[in-house]
């Protein structure tokens, strides 16, 4: 596979507080060096700060999925909710999605209460995320480090990392949302540390052998067991599921227990579950995502000479 | 009162089981709702049992209060003020609960109120326990730790006057608190839900067997009696400056001693427990007391004595 060029990655962005509640993102853009001589500029973003002052999710509407083309165009009224006036701000200032002058990364850090460890999320087609990946993979040993790719072209994407040329949200787990916990904050941070050491590889020259990267790419959603009449939970994650994301699901294993104890089997093609009893997602009507476990050879990458 | 002899307690007649106090804490509220679609469970013979969500608006939000915080609301202020619609949502909550279950400290209210919450923190199942003299309560407290031996049931008494705080059960003549983590809040974890569904059973169990006319000899109960209230460090600011240590996070009831690590820093600096004496810390890293400047509390172990009790 020939190696790819791509021009440095002068301006690079890192986004915490999306969710207001994801505490690790908040309190570390205070942390992450601003002054720093190099090869790129960092720009931190407290991206929803309404929702970090009262510590929710959001106060309207998820800020998350808000990227979208239509929204991002959308002729602002005095109705229309805090987070779509706060994502047309974020495009001005980290975009313009699509063009030419947006930030050449963007990274969006998240946290969850499944128990996901470090996983990196990108597009499929985005390789200098592939390669983050890749990269904090072999270097971080506190953590198990995963990848979850996207399959949907960048332009289709409703999430705030889509204001990137490259894009990497990093999601660490477990954590309650509301709660800061220390050993999570610190896989956290060593997975910020190590992007930013090799973005500053990458732009002075090194180049970064390719090879085959596992990921894992959703295939679909499985909503809990609900009353068909209240849309009451009737159910609960089994716990022979709850904290084992990414444990291959196989038909006949069980999923969900019922309030009166019985066993819910799962009936499907054999896939990886994760996002387990993430607590955001009830209202998502989602008790869990599956996902295929697919290999991705990545190319060897380096960064454009100047002319 | 010597230990020889037994106190007399009323029949414990009427039971209310409240979840939903905090609105998040999920298992409570799904355990309520579910008795009160179908309350087999929960019924004992000579007890008539009732299940009520306390705080349904906090319940529909997935939050833990719409205006102030239920479980602090339950004051002589609160209570005796004129009712009326300006009110926080929580304050009239309060007034209709007093006016349903009570009203706190006459003859009228509730026997026992069980409040069911959830905690971050990994407290395990642990009963929470408002006054050292109630002796009804501390025989149901050892009876249920019997109960489910070897598991542990930590109890938490709260007691002082500084520290304790108007709780929606304190509407009650024995007021049983049932902290049960660790869960995130908005978060359904199997395992929890069905530790607070064991706890409940065998508490009901108790009161039944009391009110058959069974006596409970003379016991003793091992407690954990709050002492002082640890923030966070701050800066000048009031902005957190540092978080639980890894050593200490999920630690709860284990010895804290002078020395040993209690927060880290955002670059990684410890910083140490400066007490006299080593602690049992609890409540260690619970999400909603970020905004009651609490990182945990600590506690100092203490064995109480409880009377026979036998009902009159």
């Amino acid at each position: 596979m020939e190696r790819v060029l791509f021009k440095p990655l002068s301006q690079v962005a890192i986004c915490g507080g999306t969710h207001g509640n994801e505490l690790c993102g908040v309190y570390m853009l205070k942390e992450l060096p601003r002054d720093r001589s190099g090869t790129f500029s960092l720009t931190t973003v407290l991206a929803n700060p309404r929702a970090v002052d009262t510590c929710q999710r959001f106060t309207e509407k998820d800020l998350n999925r808000c990227f979208t083309d239509t929204l991002l165009s959308d002729l602002l009224t005095e109705d229309s909710p805090y987070e779509v006036r706060r994502a047309q701000e974020l495009n001005a200032l980290l975009g313009p999605k699509g063009s030419e002058a947006t930030m050449d990364l963007v990274c969006d850090l998240h946290s969850t209460t499944s128990n996901m460890a470090i996983c990196i999320i990108t597009h499929l087609n985005d390789r200098v995320g592939q390669h983050l990946f890749k990269y904090m993979r072999e270097k971080i040993r506190s953590a198990p480090v995963r990848l979850i790719l996207l399959t949907s072209p960048l332009s289709e994407g409703y999430s705030l990392d889509c204001l990137g040329k490259h894009s990497c949200t990093i999601e660490v787990g477990p954590q309650p949302h509301g709660v800061l916990r220390a050993d999570v904050y610190n896989q956290m941070r060593e997975a910020v540390d190590r992007m930013l050491e090799w973005i500053e590889s990458f732009n002075s020259g090194t180049v970064f052998e390719g090879g085959e990267v596992e990921g894992y790419s959703m295939v679909e959603k499985k909503d809990y067991p609900r009353d068909p009449e209240t849309q009451e939970l009737t159910a609960v994650i089994h716990p022979q599921l709850q904290d084992n994301d990414f444990c291959l699901l196989k038909p006949g294993d069980p999923v969900f227990m019922t309030f009166s104890g019985e066993t819910i089997h799962y009936e499907g093609d054999e896939l990886y579950p994760f996002f387990v009893n993430e607590g955001a997602y009830y209202e998502k009507n989602t008790a869990f995502v599956l996902g295929q476990k697919q290999s991705l050879l990545v190319p060897s990458i380096s960064v454009e000479k100047e002319q | 009162m010597s230990s020889n002899n037994v106190v007399g307690f009323d029949e414990a007649r009427r039971v209310a089981i409240f979840g939903g106090t905090h609105g998040n804490e999920m298992s409570g509220v799904t355990l309520v709702n579910l008795w009160l679609m179908n309350s087999g469970e929960i019924q004992r013979r000579g007890v008539e049992t009732k299940a009520f969500i306390t705080n349904p608006k906090a319940v529909e939000k997935c939050s833990r209060y719409v205006d102030t915080d239920l479980n602090r609301a339950f004051t002589t202020e609160n209570l005796s003020c004129p009712s009326g619609k300006d009110l926080p949502y929580e304050v009239q909550r309060a007034q209709e609960i007093n006016t349903m279950f009570g009203p706190k400290g006459s003859p009228e209210a509730y026997d026992v109120i069980f409040d069911l919450h959830n905690t971050t923190s990994n407290m395990g199942c642990t009963l929470i326990l408002e006054s050292s003299k109630d002796h009804f309560n501390l025989q149901l407290m050892n009876y249920v730790k019997k109960a489910i031996a070897p598991a542990s049931c930590p109890v938490l008494l709260n007691e002082d006057p500084c520290l304790k705080y108007a709780t929606v059960r304190s509407v009650a003549k024995h007021p049983v608190g049932l902290e049960v983590g660790p869960q995130p809040q908005g978060v359904l974890r199997s395992n929890i839900f069905e530790a607070m569904r064991i706890i409940l059973k065998h508490a009901l169990d108790f009161i039944e067997l009391f009110n058959e006319g069974v006596e409970f000899p003379p016991c003793t109960v091992d407690v954990f009696k709050v002492s002082e209230r640890m923030d966070y460090p701050r800066d000048d600011n009031g902005n957190i400056v540092a978080m639980v240590h890894p050593n200490l996070q999920d630690c709860d009831w284990e010895p804290l001693t002078p020395g040993d690590p209690m927060f880290q820093t955002f670059d990684g600096k410890t910083l140490p427990y400066e007490g006299v004496g080593s602690v049992y810390p609890t409540f260690i890293n619970e999400a909603a007391y970020y905004e009651k400047q609490q990182a945990f509390v600590t506690t100092r172990r203490e064995t109480l004595a409880a009377n026979a009790i036998r009902k009159v």
